[in-house]
């Protein structure tokens, strides 16, 4: 880096010195040297949120972080209790618990719930991952005190009526109905269930099936969130322009009274790896685009190899300069963008790299693909790990500039365990990330000869082209099958 | 139009719930002459006392080129944004060479007199910071969020750009982002469910001529033909300091950054000077135009649209209003009767998308497939009754007290929550530049509040009544080809 540095001024210095000789100062000033680019100055300090923890009276952590900017609050109840430990036939159980918990709770139903928050110019809204579920309140500071019991009852006391349950169910098998029309959501239920498989939790996705959808009852639904949502699985994350002082008093009387016993539940498995490339073709029929996604069962969050694993995913897919994108889009024109993703999860997620790609360059695409999948396990320079090492250090802040952010990077902290040094030390274990890391985790978790690739396309167009090139046996895989 | 996919698109674990976004407002520029009708009669409510002032302090000048550059200071992270409004979009395009502001767009990244090809991404991702572009009908922004130390580097690709990008154009600069485009287009219109929708309504929406009727993403054909020609007529036209303006907002020095500012942007060439507004007479639909479409869709869909007063205009607060009485949230009208009660669709959404000449207001309904004797034609007919029933009770009587206060306190509340973030799209130095561009005045934030704050119940039903006709409008159905019905699509 240094010595790349060097030879550019050189060069510079040789094409600007003589002109510098004749011209005067005036001039000078009023052109700037464009012959090199600025280096950026010393890194600004960043002031690292103080995370204050406090703990209700039945034991719920609290954290809360202050941020006096703008007159609004976020506050999040954090449940480890995600969809990753759906029981077998149950799947979506987590999914649609969460998305029941605002159709009714305490004394309102559903509308009067959605008029109280409206009216408040709040948001409440409620989601559920692999890993956990949330209730998060969005709400101008002014309008806490009478959006907080609304949000307590939704977290806490939630009826689960009949009526709406049958609403909502019909609203969710819609839009799998829906999945199955866009290229680009079918492939996210294609190419986890051609992974993992039918059996394993993560080779289908969050909301289940519209099979197990349609068999789970209400009883089901309350039984799940008496069970799973007990404040020893929990957090309440406050940000925004409240004290902690405040806040804790509030949430206290809000959360302070519920109870519930903890249930142990079984860890997930980690899945059987693949051992030999396969391909899979979905059919879309006209489709002017191939959605394509190619890889494996990647890592779970708690790898010791997530920081060497951000730094070559970043050259890899994880950035505008990235290989794929590079390649895939600046190079060849193929695509309008091209990355790769590690999804970590409690056990170990999909590692994938994708693209929607023209559908007459499709075979041209993929033989792309699998050449950066091979060239990234070979050294890697010492600029490029640098770049991506300075991206992904210099970027964190982000997640600190507004409530929404700041609670999500806490979130991820409760949900990982993750130490309480997390971000102060995040920079330099980023800048503690040498070239060998990244070689042997490239040879380790990108093993293309055992990928799967998953291309959803027109078959008729793309299939002998696809199959000239070889990658390994060709298997037509029908939606239902990839939807069931 | 984005040039880029944002990062966490490709990441997000699947939504099932499909929702239209809602268009961003883009700039406003007056119209020059308006059709002869007189506006309803706004009535005054009671003024309401809020605590909280919504001021966005800012330092402005005007360099000798006659670039205009707004500042102003957050110090919540150490971040900056770089925020650069060119006062061109689609708009001013030319018949056969739709597409092209877009085009442009992604051609700004490549790299220009003193940045290499592939450099300015390279160097801005080596310090840490994100960048990129869009454009609409009226205009075409940029941003670069970079960390404080970065603010030079960003700068200098700026004004680089925007001094000497064609030292560094070719063709093969331009043939090289045809492809990514027309991959765009492929990615986010045809290959999308009901992505052709909006290029239809827009030709059904606007007569022959008008700088609406095309899509800012272009006409296939219009992309093949784009020549380099075209991009360097396109530049030394519009890409002129006078007919831009820059934001830099976050954890700055404004006396340092006046003087990088000075620095870099000292030697870009004045050219021609600000192009004059665009003067176009405001289109009107003089009845109701239907039409049908096919898509490889399973859900039938209906979209109404009228034409509206452009941004800022009388009506565009209130049709923002209305559009929340119908379709913003559960209790809302539209969504209440078709999607909570009756359950004939899956999703409702109501929009007013201001822009400089004309805007629209939209309502969108995706059926849900119900009784499989029923056709998609039929379930699209009772939809549409049960809308204009809505519509029609809006336009008799205001809403009651509880509806209007409860979508004005969203609104109010969504302003807020605008102010939490400096960067990327929609961020205060996106806004800024936003208002700046609509009205002159960067800090407009409390002017535009007030528009909603005035209102009155009745003068949402005024408006409906008034904006809404039900003989003046835009149909158009998408309805499953044979081939995508539900159960025979394999």
């Amino acid at each position: 880096m240094k010595i790349l540095r060097l030879r550019v001024f050189v060069r510079a210095l040789l094409a600007v010195a003589p002109f510098l000789l004749l011209v005067s100062l005036a001039l000078h000033a009023q052109a700037p040297d464009r012959s090199v680019a600025p280096k950026p100055g010393a890194l600004p300090a960043l002031k690292l949120p103080a995370i204050q923890k406090r703990t209700l009276s039945n034991g719920l952590p609290v954290w809360i972080v202050e941020l006096h900017k703008v007159p609004v609050v976020q506050v999040s109840l954090v449940v480890k209790a995600g969809s990753g430990a759906d029981a077998p036939g149950k799947y979506g159980i987590a999914s649609l618990t969460a998305d029941m918990l605002d159709e009714g709770a305490g004394s309102r139903d559903a509308l009067q719930i959605a008029d109280a928050v409206d009216y408040l110019g709040a948001t409440l809204s409620t989601d559920s991952t692999s890993d956990a579920s949330s209730i998060e309140l969005h709400v101008p500071v002014t309008r806490l005190t009478e959006a907080l019991p609304i949000m307590a009852d939704v977290a806490l006391r939630p009826t689960f009526p009949d009526d709406e349950l049958k609403r909502v169910r019909a609203d969710l098998l819609t839009s799998f109905i829906e999945a199955e029309d866009d290229p680009e959501t079918l492939i996210q239920f294609a190419f986890p269930r051609l992974v993992y498989g039918p059996r394993h939790r993560y080779g289908t996705l969050s909301g289940g099936t519209a099979a197990t959808v349609k068999g789970l009852t209400a009883a089901d639904l309350r039984q799940f969130h008496s069970q799973r949502y007990v404040p020893s699985n929990s957090v309440l994350i406050v940000t925004g322009d409240i004290s902690a002082a405040d806040a804790a008093a509030r949430l206290e009387s809000a959360f302070g009274a519920w109870k519930g016993a903890p249930m142990p539940t079984a860890a997930i498995p980690t899945a059987a790896q693949l051992t030999s490339r396969q391909v899979y073709l979905v059919d879309k029929p006209g489709a002017a685009q191939s959605q394509i996604r190619i890889g494996w069962i990647g890592v779970p969050r708690s790898t010791p190899d997530y920081f060497a694993l951000r730094v070559l995913n970043t050259i890899l897919g994880g950035s505008f300069t990235s290989r794929l994108n590079q390649n895939l889009r600046e190079e060849h024109g193929y695509a309008y963008g091209a990355g790769s993703t590690f999804d970590m999860r409690a056990s170990a997620g999909p590692f994938y790299a994708s693209a929607g790609v023209q559908t007459d360059k499709t075979s041209e695409a993929l033989k792309e693909f699998f050449n950066e999948l091979d060239a990234i396990r070979k050294p890697i320079s010492p600029e490029e790990i640098e770049k991506a090492k300075n991206y992904l250090a210099l970027l964190m802040p982000r997640n600190f500039e507004t409530t929404e952010r700041l609670a999500g990077s806490l979130a991820q902290m409760f949900i990982y365990s993750l130490p309480d040094d997390y971000f102060a030390t995040y920079t330099q274990r980023v800048r503690a990330v040498t070239p060998a890391d990244v070689q042997r985790v490239a040879e380790r978790y990108i093993q293309p000869d055992k990928f799967a690739v998953v291309i959803v396309g027109d078959r008729k167009v793309i299939e002998p082209g696809i199959s000239a090139l070889n990658l390994g046996s060709l298997k037509i895989v029908e939606t239902s099958e990839v939807m069931k | 139009m984005i040039r880029r996919l944002l990062l966490a698109t490709l990441l997000i674990p699947l939504n099932l719930v499909a929702a239209d976004a809602q268009p961003a407002k883009a700039e406003q520029r007056p119209a020059t002459s308006g059709p002869a009708i007189t506006q309803p009669a706004r009535r005054q409510s009671p003024p309401v006392t809020r605590p909280t002032s919504l001021a966005v302090p800012f330092t402005q000048f005007t360099l000798p080129n006659g670039l205009h550059v707004i500042l102003h200071e957050d110090h919540t992270v150490p971040l900056v944004t770089v925020n650069v409004w060119y006062h061109v979009g689609s708009a001013r395009e030319k018949p056969g060479r739709t597409g092209l502001a877009h085009l442009f767009e992604h051609l700004m990244f490549e790299g220009s007199g003193h940045v290499k090809e592939g450099e300015f991404d390279t160097l801005l991702e080596s310090a840490g910071a994100t960048n990129n572009g869009s454009t609409q009908n009226d205009r075409t922004n940029y941003y670069i969020d970079a960390p404080a130390n970065a603010v030079d580097l960003a700068l200098f690709l700026e004004s680089d750009r925007m001094g000497y990008l064609l030292d560094a154009m070719s063709p093969e600069r331009v043939n090289g982002q045809r492809d990514v485009v027309k991959n765009e287009r492929r990615q986010s219109y045809e290959n999308a469910p009901y992505g052709m929708a909006s290029i239809e309504i827009d030709k059904m929406m606007f007569p022959e001529g008008h700088p609406y009727r095309w899509p800012t993403i272009g006409y296939m054909e219009d992309l093949t033909a784009a020549s380099y020609e075209d991009v360097v007529e396109f530049f030394r036209k519009y890409y002129q300091p006078a007919n831009a303006s820059l934001v830099i907002a976050g954890d700055i020095d404004p006396a340092k950054t006046r003087a990088l500012v000075e620095k870099w942007f000292a030697d870009v060439k004045p050219g021609s000077g600000p192009v004059p507004p665009i003067d176009y007479p405001r289109a009107m639909l003089a009845s109701v135009t239907r039409k049908t479409i096919e898509d490889r869709v399973q859900l039938p869909r209906l979209y109404i649209s009228w034409i509206t007063p452009p941004l800022f205009k009388p009506g565009d607060a209130e049709l923002d209003v209305v559009s929340q009485i119908l379709a913003g949230g559960k209790n809302s009208r539209l969504y209440k009767r078709l999607v909570y009660d009756l359950q004939i669709a899956q999703d409702v959404t109501a929009f007013q998308a201001s822009a400089a000449l004309d805007s629209q207001f939209q309502i969108v309904v995706t059926a849900r497939p119900g009784d499989p004797k029923s056709t998609p034609t039929a379930l699209i007919e009772r939809i549409k009754g049960i809308v204009d029933e809505e519509i029609a009770k809006l336009q008799q009587a205001p809403p009651t007290a509880r509806e209007f206060q409860r979508a004005i306190n969203q609104i109010e509340a969504s302003f807020y929550n605008r102010m939490e973030s400096v960067g990327g799209f929609g961020g205060k130095g996106d806004q800024l530049n936003a208002y700046y561009t609509a009205t002159g005045n960067p800090d407009y934030f409390n002017e535009d509040l007030s528009r909603y704050r005035a209102l009155s119940a009745g003068d949402i039903q005024a408006a409906a009544a008034f904006w809404l006709p039900a003989n003046r409008r835009v149909e158009l159905t998408v309805e499953p080809m044979k081939a995508a019905e539900p159960g025979k699509h394999e």
